[in-house]
């Protein structure tokens, strides 16, 4: 007799030992290691930092390998991790110009200042499975060439040069009040900006990119061009209270793109372009052009657009881009539901049976006559 | 709540009842203002644990935060203390804070349920904690939050009673059988969280208090001992609950809220009371129903599998 979810301790205890003893996998097979994953998947674990919102390589690596290559569960492995960490301090800001580029490149220029670098790309790798990687050894080396802003304190954005001119807005800084934080406050809403991009850099991946996807085939078009995309390192500073003054404490790899969007003028102002902003941990360029495009479209309301589309619809958006949040909920229906569903039944069963009462009814009245 | 300093958790690199104190803190005052303002929905910093969302976040954040050493703790789901995510739950609590767990819905300081309120008669001095996964009533009428929150503040439920009313017009009936909505203390709508309606009524002028956590929508919202609730409802279509023809298979209670067991493939089934302490108590005293005798059913009586998944 099946006897459902009335298992207790014992089928809990034994589903962790069939999940360790599957990830595993077959025992003849040497077992891969984090480092391995840190160094060779190292996109899944930039994922994994960007999502899980915390900037640790190796958890982030220990975090797939324990989820067996699940990105959402590595994610909320993380996530989970983080909650339980301390808060010593909030870094400053971090100046992407001053960053140390692997890539660097614009669709809105053919060339830039500091020109423009392709570095690690997909971009266009023929997809043919590369069946010499299934034999191993060694790759070609990449030939290293001079680039042109190498070795320059800084790389000046697109956006700033455009910015320089009136183009684009510069957006106004606030150091009046502190930057929001939804894992220390609930969301509220409307939702200012800083509150929107933290949520979008936490955000699903996949969700982003169908809405960032959407608002291109017309659910709210904003024409976008990608300005600058770039990736590599940047420094983290903090300024303790206790010494007052720049403190580096280490490099973090980010990517980073901006969107010029779609312009708007008036009887009062000149005419120019709008902008979305992307960035994450990592290696995540995908992820960051669609949090731009997202970015965008959720600024709907300060650019008094009509709002049409779900990706300008920042209820619609914030609260369900968490991939943590929503798959919890998802997955929540595989747990027993069976006391509703029963109330569900019961009235179901005494709705058919009044029926059938009723028309049994009406014909032996029909055939009395 | 008899903890005043926070005593040292069971588990190596953790602090007692998981969160720290700051954000149990955090948690108790807003557990303070919904005791306040019976029904209201307070939004709460929830953090994220280490079971999924949808698993009872809400309700484990609201436990953490009231657990002391001297409590006594209690976790159901479906009113069973044996299903596989109440066993989870109350091992972790065991772990984290060492509480002494119980089974007995009357030895409980502490109950954490989701989708019942045990049979036993609640007392004086008992916190019910419930698991929420949509606090918000009005949501099923109006998917946005700032709509929802300007209703309540407005207290315009008109919207509620015309889609009872609706229901009315095409079923005949109320045709909402759990997350009924209530009326606490003549002022907030409120969801009881996914409990059947036929639990609804031990919730007006319970002598416990009873705290509802949503941990992935971050709402903490309760019902302060001996306040009124009441099941939204129409003079000529009053307030009922559910009722079965059967009485328990097993302990022939005819006042209990029933499961059924399907039994085998040509359809043969049971019911069984849902609440399992309530079922074994009644069993105790020497009660028993029409399949009690039953060998093949030894599994659900506890007999097959006794002590397992019990934790002292």
């Amino acid at each position: 007799m099946y006897v459902a979810v009335k298992g207790g301790e014992k089928a809990i205890d034994n589903a962790h030992r069939l999940m360790a003893e599957e990830r595993r996998g077959d025992a003849s097979v040497p077992e891969l290691t984090v480092e391995q994953i840190l160094q060779q998947m190292s996109l899944a674990v930039d994922r994994v930092m960007s999502e899980g919102s915390l900037y640790d390589p190796w958890l982030a690596a220990l975090a797939v390998k324990q989820a067996r290559g699940d990105l959402v569960e590595a994610i909320f492995l993380l996530r989970a991790y983080r909650t339980t960490l301390p808060r010593l301090y909030d870094s400053l800001p971090v100046d992407t110009a001053a960053m140390d580029v692997r890539r660097r490149i614009s669709a809105t220029f053919k060339d830039v200042p500091g020109g423009q670098v392709l570095g690690p790309t997909f971009d266009y790798t023929h997809r043919l499975l590369d069946f010499s990687l299934a034999a191993g050894g060694a790759p070609e080396a990449a030939v290293k060439e001079a680039v042109e802003g190498e070795g320059e304190p800084s790389l000046s954005r697109v956006m700033d040069l455009l910015a320089d001119e009136g183009l684009v807005d510069r957006p106004a800084e606030d150091g009046t009040k502190p930057v929001g934080d939804i894992t220390k406050d609930p969301m509220t809403f409307p939702a200012p900006r800083d509150v929107r991009l933290q949520n979008l850099a936490r955000g699903d991946e996949g969700f982003l990119l169908a809405l960032g996807y959407s608002s291109q085939r017309g659910f709210g078009d904003n024409h976008p061009f990608a300005g600058e995309i770039r990736m590599g390192e940047v420094a983290v500073s903090i300024c303790p209270d206790e010494l007052g003054f720049e403190v580096e404490i280490g490099d973090i790899t980010v990517s980073e793109c901006e969107m010029v969007t779609s312009f708007k003028g008036s009887k009062d102002e000149l005419p120019r372009f709008t902008r979305g902003y992307g960035l994450s941990f990592g290696y995540n360029e995908r992820k960051v052009m669609a949090m731009s495009l997202v970015d965008r479209s959720l600024q709907a309301r300060e650019l008094g657009e009509d709002i049409v589309a779900p990706s300008q619809d920042e209820e619609f958006v914030l609260y369900h881009s968490d991939n943590v949040e929503a798959q919890g909920f998802v997955q929540h229906l595989k747990l027993p539901h069976y006391v509703d569903f029963q109330a569900d039944l019961v009235m179901v069963r005494a709705m058919r049976a009044e029926i059938l009462k009723r028309a049994e009814s009406k014909a032996e009245t029909g055939e009395a006559a | 709540m008899t903890v005043a300093q926070a005593p040292a958790s069971t588990e190596a690199g953790y602090n007692y009842g998981y969160l720290n104190e700051q954000t149990k803190r955090m948690i108790r005052r807003a557990i303070l203002k919904a005791v306040a303002i019976p029904g209201y929905q307070v939004p709460f910093a929830g953090r994220e644990m280490p079971m999924p969302y949808g698993w009872g976040t809400g309700g484990i954040q609201l436990s953490a935060s009231i657990l002391g050493p001297d409590d006594i703790f209690k976790v159901i789901d479906q009113g069973a203390d044996d299903t596989t995510n109440a066993v989870s739950i109350r091992k972790f609590f065991a772990r984290v804070t060492g509480v002494e767990t119980t089974e007995k819905t009357g030895e409980a300081t502490v109950i954490q349920t989701r989708h019942r309120i045990p049979e036993t008669p609640l007392t004086e001095g008992q916190i019910m904690v419930y698991q929420v996964p949509i606090p918000e009533p009005l949501r099923w009428v109006e998917p946005r939050e700032t709509e929802t929150r300007k209703m309540h503040a407005l207290e315009e439920y008109g919207v509620m009673h015309v889609q009872l009313y609706e229901d009315i017009a095409r079923h005949g009936r109320i045709a909402t059988n759990f997350m009924y909505p209530v009326k606490v203390n003549g002022r907030y709508i409120m969801s009881p969280s996914p409990i059947p309606k036929f639990d609804n009524p031990k919730l007006d002028n319970s002598p416990a208090l009873h705290v509802f956590g949503a941990g992935r929508e971050k709402r903490i919202y309760a019902i302060p001992p001996y306040t009124e609730v009441k099941s939204l409802d129409f003079e000529d279509f009053p307030f009922t609950v559910e009722t079965w023809d059967e009485c328990c298979a097993l302990c022939g209670a005819e006042d209990s809220y029933l499961d059924e067991v399907i039994l085998d493939d040509a359809g043969e089934r049971m019911f069984v009371c849902s609440d399992t302490d309530y079922c074994a108590t009644r069993r105790s005293q020497g009660h028993f129903g029409p399949m009690a005798g039953r060998e093949d059913l030894a599994e659900l009586t506890g007999a097959a599998s006794e002590n397992e998944g019990r934790n002292a």
